[in-house]
């Protein structure tokens, strides 16, 4: 085919194209990896949307943000999913997102009304360690203990900054004290949690910083109960996963359907196999079966968002100069 | 026989194509650094924990340079004056470590060297005091055993760039073990292991998960996980490019006081031959090779060998996106290599005449994968969308980083070819693609070979730029094998970090072995 | 007609000067003592190596600017003229074109030119299969279809025994005589040059001298040459 009858061809096919509307959502890898929500949602979003759901992966989620800012208000994406209440006082500052319009009924162990950003799941950060094996109750007993952990680096991980958090809220002023305890029993901190959990699996550690629904994963996918999540007296902190609309988006009103379907049933019950965490609102069909094996702490912890950042910087400094020695 | 002869005009294309490569690196490295810090308004100073980390990532980049040449040498000296059956097998299985993933090769080391590894448990059996891994000496044995196969292979190529007609002459001499060291050995050595050590100590210099990993804490942080903070918790654009300068800056000067330490070398030849070494055959130094093969064998292999018994284990339930994965990353590989050979025979041309060209070579490897991302990001941004692009600029970013190996294996033996037959060729008038065709591509084969099959195998296992741009449809395998750990696919993840071992090696071996085959004299 | 016009070469402390012409046909033999820049002056003839000042002229015309390749030269090395990987009539054929493609014709010529150097039935060869003899020799079926006018050789054969080496030197002479070219060759053994050479250059001293008949420099030598000859 000569090049300009190529380019005619093309031409012809646009308009056809460009009357199916296309809302794009970034989101983090594994999101939209064939082991995550990714392709079950697309599915669904574009069997009732009558659009083209595109997911557009941007590397982790501290990337994700970092892309944003990177693109700004040129970004292409109508949609943000995957910030974590970490990142969301982050987010605010950008300044590049707006109120969305949904009214929710989630089912969150802590108040969630902020107007800009809509949870779709959320889990309790534990230890995860073996069956049978010694369980400390709460950081005091862990770090008097000899057990071996295994963490990630709260620079470069979203479980690390987590652990960072709960420490830090959980004790306060103490929280160096705590570290400083810990010290013995880390043996090394990892960039990520793949690489954590993939230690903790190979019998490097006895314990691995991850969720309470970890267990669920062997469990219902592996139908091996050998893993159990500590609960900790201190109570557990948060992680909430939220998604978000952009100012600059050119599909404000798919963008509003994408967020209602966000937290559908549909949507919903995709998310405890395959992001093994805890539906923001559980749909109707209930939690799958092994959930309701996995521990419940008794107390939710999440730093208030506009105190987030301040806690994180200090508690990050504190964490670097305690670890160093 | 008088002066030397100076060349005069000639190679006039291949100066424009030398010049071409050279712009092409740089452009590919320095334009995206330059984007990130207009995008960053200026750069930033670094904060002071960034020095600390520049500090232990020169200390155990050092150290670990240090470590995998001591012990390069004795294993590439032993494989250099023994011939023995599966020597040669041994050598490509060794070569092995250096393009396994990084995350796939920990594991493999954590298996034997781990706190619940084969070490480990022996010694408990005896009821010694078991291994402590995690920490600098961690983080400098892993980088050996990803390296030392590397140093291994150079070395032994210097090693065999010594004339079999040297040792006959010593031997006729009566010289010892001790004099064919001082006299023939050493000079060599002197000017190879400085290029050697450098290139080690460039790898190094980037670490970032095994330096993290092993490091046992926030002591073993590096540069390039203070580029990360800088990027991803401060969004510091600014502090994050400066710090890849200063890694850029680190590697140049190390690479420019090895120029100066080390002399011409002729590498590039033949692997096979094995000049008969008479000082050498007595029973005590047969004992020593054997006992230094021996040992770096079980150092190399026994944590290959545990990737390999967790990869089978994972082969089962091995989910079809792996092959499709592995489909990519081959189109990947052949891409990235076809680039590398091109650049590093251009580059290899000019850096004849011009010294100081394959320092540029290692820009490549000394420049942040991360920094180097997101300005190609900032590049592409704003005229395309990013994801289309993920293929090109993996196969790109790859064969930069593959491009020092290259040029390293090249570079002397297009240096033979030229001072040999040069001109002959220039007086028979065979000039551009006649001298490609007839002179150079034949007369360079092997090494040819060599180096498409180095890039090849790094390029396959290399996560480049991918993460970043992540097309969902056309992931490679080592980010597939990121995504199955980080779905809790922990053994499915080990059985495609078995098919990528397998494939890399296998491409290694295919375009080594295409190199080899009916080579003449 | 080549004429070395006032030239200078010099690199380092080596220098050497050249003021000479050399008639068309002529065979010239150079000698020296080692050191003295006999491959030197070839290479600036070749055109390998420039000269800080002067010219060289080939009937006439100022070549010292021009590639190798276009200068009205062929040469035969000390030592690798043979690509070892090619086959014997690849290595030839480079001689008709440099990118081997080469017509029907051009391949005639070339099994004509291996006849001539008595190398028939060889062409299939690689060069590692032969004897150094019929490595000179096929290099000399280069020469000759290469045609040019101006033939320098910078002790090709010096590896050679004495019995063949003469052998190849009296092909040489017949080839150029056929050829109608001019022929300088560097040796540093007289009898070459009383044997093929009707004139010989003398470099010594830093100066390449005119061409002198043979005879009689070799049965009066000036005493650079008697210190070199030994005699």
């Amino acid at each position: 085919m000569k090049p300009h009858l190529m380019m005619s061809a093309l031409l012809a096919a646009t308009p056809a194209l460009a009357q199916t509307p296309v809302l794009t959502v970034y989101t983090y890898d594994s999101f939209v990896s064939e082991w995550g929500p990714g392709p079950a949602v697309k599915q669904a979003f574009e069997a009732e949307c009558g659009c083209v759901l595109n997911l557009v992966s941007a590397g982790d989620g501290a990337s994700l943000l970092g892309r944003i800012k990177l693109e700004g208000a040129r970004s292409d994406a109508d949609i943000v999913l995957g910030l974590d209440t970490g990142l969301v006082s982050d987010a605010l500052e950008t300044g590049l997102f707006m109120a969305h319009t949904i009214e929710a009924d989630l089912d969150l162990p802590v108040e969630w009304n902020d107007p800009l950003f809509l949870p779709y799941d959320w889990g309790y950060f534990a230890f995860v360690g073996n069956r049978g094996a010694a369980q400390p109750a709460n950081f005091r007993d862990l770090a008097a203990s000899d057990l071996k952990i295994v963490i990630q680096d709260p620079r470069s991980s979203t479980p690390g900054l987590g652990l960072l958090m709960w420490v830090k809220s959980a004790y306060g002023e103490e929280a160096a004290a705590i570290w400083e305890g810990l010290a013995d029993n880390i043996v090394t901190v990892t960039p990520g949690w793949s690489e954590a959990y993939g230690l903790f699996l190979e019998g490097e550690a006895d314990l691995v910083l991850s969720y309470t629904t970890s267990p669920a994963y062997h469990l219902i996918a592996e139908e091996d109960d050998s893993k159990v999540a500590l609960p900790f007296s201190e109570g557990h902190y948060m992680q909430i996963e939220v998604a978000g609309k952009l100012a600059a988006t050119d599909q404000p009103e798919l963008a509003d359907q994408f967020l209602r379907f966000m937290i559908s049933d549909a949507f919903q019950s995709i998310i405890p196999t395959t992001n093994w965490m805890y539906p923001a609102a559980i749909p109707d069909g209930g939690l799958p079966e092994g959930f309701s094996t996995l521990i419940q702490p008794e107390k939710a912890i999440l730093a208030p968002i506009d105190q987030a950042d301040a806690l994180r910087d200090l508690a990050l400094d504190e964490w670097l100069r305690v670890l160093s020695r | 026989m008088a002066a030397r002869p100076l060349p005069l005009r000639r190679l006039t294309v291949t100066d424009t194509l030398g010049w071409t490569a050279v712009a092409f690196v740089l452009a590919l490295i320095l334009m995206p650094l330059a984007a990130v810090l207009w995008r960053a308004g200026g750069a930033s100073l670094p904060a002071p924990a960034d020095w600390a980390a520049l500090h232990f990532t020169v200390l155990q980049s050092v150290l670990s340079a240090l470590f995998s040449i001591a012990l390069a040498v004795p294993v590439a000296r032993a494989l250099a004056r023994r011939q023995f059956a599966g020597r040669g097998v041994m050598i490509t299985l060794m070569g092995a470590p250096f393009i396994l993933p990084v995350i796939v090769g920990v594991l493999g080391l954590l298996a034997v060297f781990g706190r619940s590894g084969v070490v480990n448990q022996a010694l408990g059996w005896f009821g010694l005091p078991t291994l402590q891994i995690y920490g600098l000496h961690g983080v400098v044995l892993a980088h050996v055993f990803f390296n030392l196969p590397l140093a291994t292979r150079l070395l032994l190529q210097g090693w065999q760039s010594i004339p079999a007609e040297r040792f006959r002459l010593a031997a006729s001499l009566g010289l010892g073990p001790r004099d064919v060291f001082r006299l023939l050995e050493w000079p060599m050595l002197r000017a190879t292991l400085p290029g050697v050590a450098m290139v080690v100590f460039a790898i190094c210099l980037g670490s970032f998960a095994v330096a993290l990993t092993l490091g046992g804490g926030p002591r073993a942080t590096t540069v390039e996980l203070a580029i990360y903070q800088a990027f991803r918790f401060d969004f510091d654009l600014g502090r994050a490019a400066v710090l890849a300068v200063i890694q850029i800056v680190l590697v140049t000067l190390a690479a420019m006081v090895a120029l100066r330490l080390s002399l011409l070398d002729g590498f590039g030849r033949g692997l096979d031959r094995t000049p008969r070494r008479w000082e050498a055959e007595i029973w005590r130094l047969r004992l020593l090779d054997l006992f230094v093969l021996g040992v770096a064998g079980l150092f190399l292999l026994v944590p290959l060998g545990a990737v390999i018994w967790r990869g089978l284990a994972g082969l089962d339930d091995l989910p079809p996106q792996v092959w499709r994965a592995t489909c990519v990353s081959i189109g990947v590989a052949l891409s990235s290599t076809a680039v590398t050979l091109g650049v590093a025979l251009a580059m290899a041309y000019l850096g004849q005449r011009r010294q100081g060209v394959e320092v540029l070579g290692l820009l490549g490897i000394a420049a942040s994968p991360l920094v180097i991302g997101i300005g190609l990001f900032l590049l592409i941004n704003p005229i395309d969308d990013p994801a289309r692009w993920a293929f090109v600029l993996t196969a790109l970013v790859n064969a930069m980083a593959a491009l020092p190996f290259a040029l390293r294996v090249l570079a002397p033996a297009l240096r033979d070819v030229e001072r040999d037959f040069g001109h002959l060729a220039d007086s028979l008038g065979m000039t551009g693609l006649a001298r490609f065709r007839w002179l150079v591509f034949p007369r360079l084969r092997r090494p040819l070979g060599f180096a498409a099959g180095l890039s090849a195998a790094l390029s396959m296992g290399d996560l480049g730029v991918i993460a970043l741009f992540a097309d969902p449809d056309r992931a490679t395998l080592p980010l597939q094998i990121l995504r199955l750990m980080g779905a809790y696919q922990m053994e499915a993840a080990a059985g495609a970090g078995l098919v990528l071992l397998t494939v890399s090696l296998g491409v290694f071996w295919l375009f080594d072995k295409g190199g080899r085959r009916d080579v003449d004299a | 007609m080549l004429t070395l016009d006032g030239v200078l070469i010099q690199q380092d402390a080596f220098v050497l000067r050249a003021d000479f012409v050399l008639e068309t046909g002529t065979v010239a033999a150079v000698i020296g003592p080692s050191g003295a820049g006999k491959s030197t002056l070839l290479n600036v003839i070749s055109g390998f190596f420039a000269p800080v000042q002067g010219r060289v002229l080939w009937k006439g015309q100022d070549i010292t600017d021009l590639p190798p390749a276009k200068r009205p030269v062929a040469v035969l090395f000390q030592d690798n003229n043979l690509f070892p990987h090619l086959t014997v009539a690849q290595n030839v054929g480079l001689g008709i074109r440099p990118d081997l493609r080469l017509t029907s014709e051009d391949h005639r010529h070339v099994g004509q030119a291996l006849a001539r150097v008595g190398l028939e039935g060889l062409d299939g060869r690689k060069p590692a299969t032969l004897s150094g003899g019929q490595k000179g020799r096929v290099a000399l079926a280069r020469i000759l279809v290469q045609r040019r006018p101006l033939i320098l050789l910078d002790e090709p054969f010096a590896a050679l025994g004495p019995a063949l080496k003469v052998e190849m030197l009296d092909l040489v002479a017949e080839l150029a005589a056929e050829l109608g070219a001019t022929l300088l060759m560097v040796s540093h053994d007289p009898q070459d040059a009383r044997r093929i050479a009707p004139h010989v250059i003398l470099v010594a001293d830093g100066i390449a001298m005119p061409p002198q008949p043979t005879e009689a420099l070799l049965n009066d030598p000036p005493p650079a040459l008697a210190a070199y000859l030994g005699t």
